[in-house]
């Protein structure tokens, strides 16, 4: 069977692996002041330190996972107005009762007029949360300019960049953010923790009270083999970054050389290496799901979150594309375990499904 | 020469991931380790269907239906969700909850935070065992409740709640019945049937399960609704999203089918350790006094305060002992506890208590090596305790009328 559903979840990194099972050798509440606490709260306190240095941000609360850190991120701050992107996550779509939406344009990239326009139609200042890397395209949005226009208005800014550490070169200080989301599964950390890195002196209110842990944003034991499998795993990724980057991009521009027919979406906008939005002309999704299943490829319709409800992408619809398009997308995410024969396996079975499908049509 | 090892007598706090669990957890830190949630390849639906085999084994342990059963991080985000989603699902009904003085911090900071957004939130007291009054619960109730949260087993004094006694007038009033138990699952048989229990929270690490994972079990008949915390891909029936830890999942699994397995035979053994522990230091010390009911607790519990001991003193003194003084998350604080303030302990007494937590991998030696420790360390102190001597002589210390300097 073979893996390119790293977007989904990216697989347990061995660095991450050791580091997680060999803290599960300490007992002990990190809140304890005994002996066994203070042991677990220096592994946390180390993670912590860890992780700040390799994306160079200020302040780090951890939570259980991206969506956490999301809904964190847009609450925390209170009842201010919220403008986002209509490509994010679930979990920045639904943080929130109606927030504003700035459309992109077909490229996927956030129309920045718009948003400048959306940003001066408010009379007070308040939150843009907007996307680092898309999960399904892998374009990259501008960042840098986003928070320029927000910021010029007092804006506060939000990024989750989930998909983009260890994917691109960026670093919370350089982005100039206020609060950054990532998830350790998304970086091939164990599930089940992430973080929202923070801007000094910025205090949330938090979504989930009661000991006061985590500076008071976020209460809840917290659970040191994760912590520590997460900081292994990101220095890794940021490590092996440059590397992983240029050796995914020849796997990227290989599909695409070798797939004149398929439609890729997203590909005239700066994009990130590891995730390719992949239209087969004329063939449903669930049809090429079930056929690269059955040719041993894992490939996904587009986030894992609500690929069970089979609905349709709303990233490739907020980029304006008709309907027939939409229903033939699928995502081919790779990542650290991926080699080159899974990327020619994938290209024969896309081939392959493709011929099929048309030759049937055809008699 | 013997070397002493550290001994761990905080079972309250946290416990150790039991290696049996551990076990069951490994694959899915390796070559299994697809999203639960991807619906499109085998990686996904052999999580899928190992997530939902732990959902069952959670279910077991309290007589539930696995569809009742919702993944959290934890019993603090469980109790975060049950307080502040029912309460804010049924606001435009209902605006009242009751609670308990003695609920651990994530109870009490989740009503305190409602009642800044306007919600009306009654803390019952407790009698001196520890115990809630029912009758007292009976006149909380009014028309407008729509949650009563009582915690099923303290978590610094032990105590058992009567839960179907509270279920019985819950559920005669229709009001949901929450209960917290963390500190319960897989030391006393909970069954929210019979019990008449609406929504429970647990968590995996006080079980010998993983961090990072707990239950909400939310009643679906009647049918318990709830706005959440967390939104986003609507997993976990739209109560809770984010995607899944499966070896979490696995873990927690693991840890409740153990528990139901081994509970019974556990219980024994441990209030075994517990009551030759106790009956060393009542033997050997004067003055030493039990917090909370006697009977009516928890096996791997007990909580102690030492008459004219200078608790931090004490702590000090016994530093190769982990234990607390009190709940973890607010250990760090010099604050005497406010459970055993509830209790009606003084706060000179409730400044000399020490919570001993027993467990799964505590033996006998260890037991006699912590009783003797503390008994040592006790004697030392009140040595040299002025106040000790005069409580010696007959001296009522509290009349003492102190001169000021």
């Amino acid at each position: 069977m073979i893996y390119l559903d790293y977007n989904a979840s990216v697989p347990l990194r061995p660095c991450a692996k050791e580091a997680t099972i060999e803290a599960y050798n300490f007992t002990g509440n990190a809140s304890s002041p005994h002996y066994a606490g203070r042991k677990v709260r220096a592994l946390i306190e180390e993670a912590r330190k860890t992780i700040l240095k390799e994306v160079k941000g200020q302040h780090l609360v951890f939570t259980s996972g991206g969506t956490e850190a999301n809904g964190l991120a847009l609450s925390g701050l209170g009842e201010m107005p919220l403008v986002i992107s209509s490509i994010e996550h679930e979990s920045i779509l639904k943080a929130r009762l109606n927030p504003y939406l700035v459309p992109v344009t077909s490229k996927g990239i956030v129309d920045l007029g718009k948003l400048e326009k959306t940003l001066s139609s408010f009379e007070t200042p308040g939150l843009l949360s907007l996307m680092l890397v898309n999960n399904e395209t892998g374009v990259i949005q501008p960042l840098q300019e986003a928070v320029s226009l927000a910021q010029e208005r007092g804006w506060k800014v939000h990024t989750d960049a989930s998909q983009a550490l260890g994917q691109i070169p960026f670093s919370f200080e350089e982005l100039g953010v206020d609060m950054m989301t990532i998830s350790s599964h998304k970086c091939g950390g164990p599930t089940g923790i992430g973080a929202l890195i923070l801007k000094e002196g910025l205090h949330l209110q938090p979504l989930i009270r009661g000991g006061g842990q985590e500076f008071g944003m976020r209460s809840g034991t917290l659970a040191a083999p994760l912590i520590v499998g997460f900081a292994a795993a990101v220095k890794e990724a940021l490590f092996e970054r440059e590397e992983q980057s240029k050796r995914l991009l020849k796997w990227q521009e290989k599909v695409e050389e070798a797939l004149p027919d398929a439609r890729v979406y997203g590909k005239e906008s700066p994009r990130a290496s590891h995730v390719l939005s992949l239209g087969m002309p004329g063939v449903p999704s669930e049809l090429q799901l079930m056929s690269f299943d059955l040719k041993g490829i894992a490939i996904s319709m587009g986030s894992a979150c609500s690929s069970g409800k089979s609905k349709e992408s709303h990233v490739l619809v907020a980029m304006g594309l008709p309907s027939e398009e939409v229903k033939c997308t699928i995502r081919m995410s790779m990542g650290w375990n991926t080699f080159e024969k899974d990327i020619d396996c994938f290209i024969q079975a896309w081939n392959e499904i493709y011929l099929s499908q048309h030759m049937k049509e055809a008699s | 020469m013997t070397v002493t090892r550290p001994i761990y007598l905080d079972y309250q706090s946290t416990t150790p991931c039991d290696p049996r669990v551990l076990k069951m957890m490994l694959p899915y830190f390796s070559e299994e380790f697809g999203n639960p949630h991807s619906r499109s390849h085998a990686y996904g639906w052999k999580a899928e269907e190992a997530v939902e085999h732990a959902r069952k084994q959670v279910a077991a342990i309290l007589h539930a239906n696995p569809r009742e059963v919702i993944f959290t991080s934890g019993a603090t985000e469980s109790n975060n969700l049950a307080l502040k989603g029912v309460a804010h699902f049924y606001k435009d009904k209902k605006n009242h909850i009751v609670t308990c003085a003695t609920e651990h911090k994530c109870v009490l900071d989740s009503c305190r935070h409602l009642e800044q957004e306007g919600f009306k939130v009654t803390y019952l007291p407790v009698k001196p065992n520890g115990i809630l009054d029912l009758a007292e619960l009976k006149k909380a109730i009014t028309e407008q409740t729509a949650l009563v949260s009582i915690m099923a087993v303290n978590n610094e004094i032990g105590v058992i709640q009567p839960l179907a006694e509270i279920g019985k007038i819950t559920r005669e009033r229709g009001v949901f019945f929450h209960t917290d138990a963390a500190q319960a699952v897989g030391k006393i048989p909970l069954d929210v049937n019979e019990m008449n229990i609406d929504l429970l929270s647990l968590s995996a690490h006080k079980i010998y399960g993983p961090k990072g994972i707990g239950v909400l079990y939310v009643r679906r008949k009647p049918r318990v609704r709830l706005a959440a915390l967390i939104n986003g891909g609507g997993q976990e029936r739209g109560m809770r999203s984010g995607t899944l830890s499966t070896p979490l999942c696995v873990g927690l699994g693991e840890a409740c089918a153990l528990a139901q397995k081994e509970m019974r035979a556990e219980a024994i053994r441990i209030e075994a350790l517990r009551d030759r522990f106790y009956e060393t230091l009542r033997v050997n010390l004067e003055e030493i006094y039990l917090n909370g009911d006697a009977k009516q607790r928890i096996p791997g519990n007990l909580n102690i305060s030492f008459a004219h001991v200078e608790g931090e003193g004490l702590m000090m003194g016994i530093k190769e002992l982990a234990l607390s003084s009190g709940s973890a998350c607010t250990s760090a604080s010099l604050e005497p506890s406010y459970v055993l303030r509830a209790l009606g302990v003084d706060e000179e007494m409730a400044h000399t208590s020490l919570r001993i937590g027993f467990g799964r991998f505590t033996n006998e030696e260890d037991v006699d090596h912590a009783a003797k420790l503390i008994i040592k360390e006790v004697n030392r102190l009140r040595d040299m305790s002025p106040l000790w001597e005069m409580s010696r002589q007959g001296i009522d210390i509290k009349s003492i009328q102190w001169a000021e300097h």
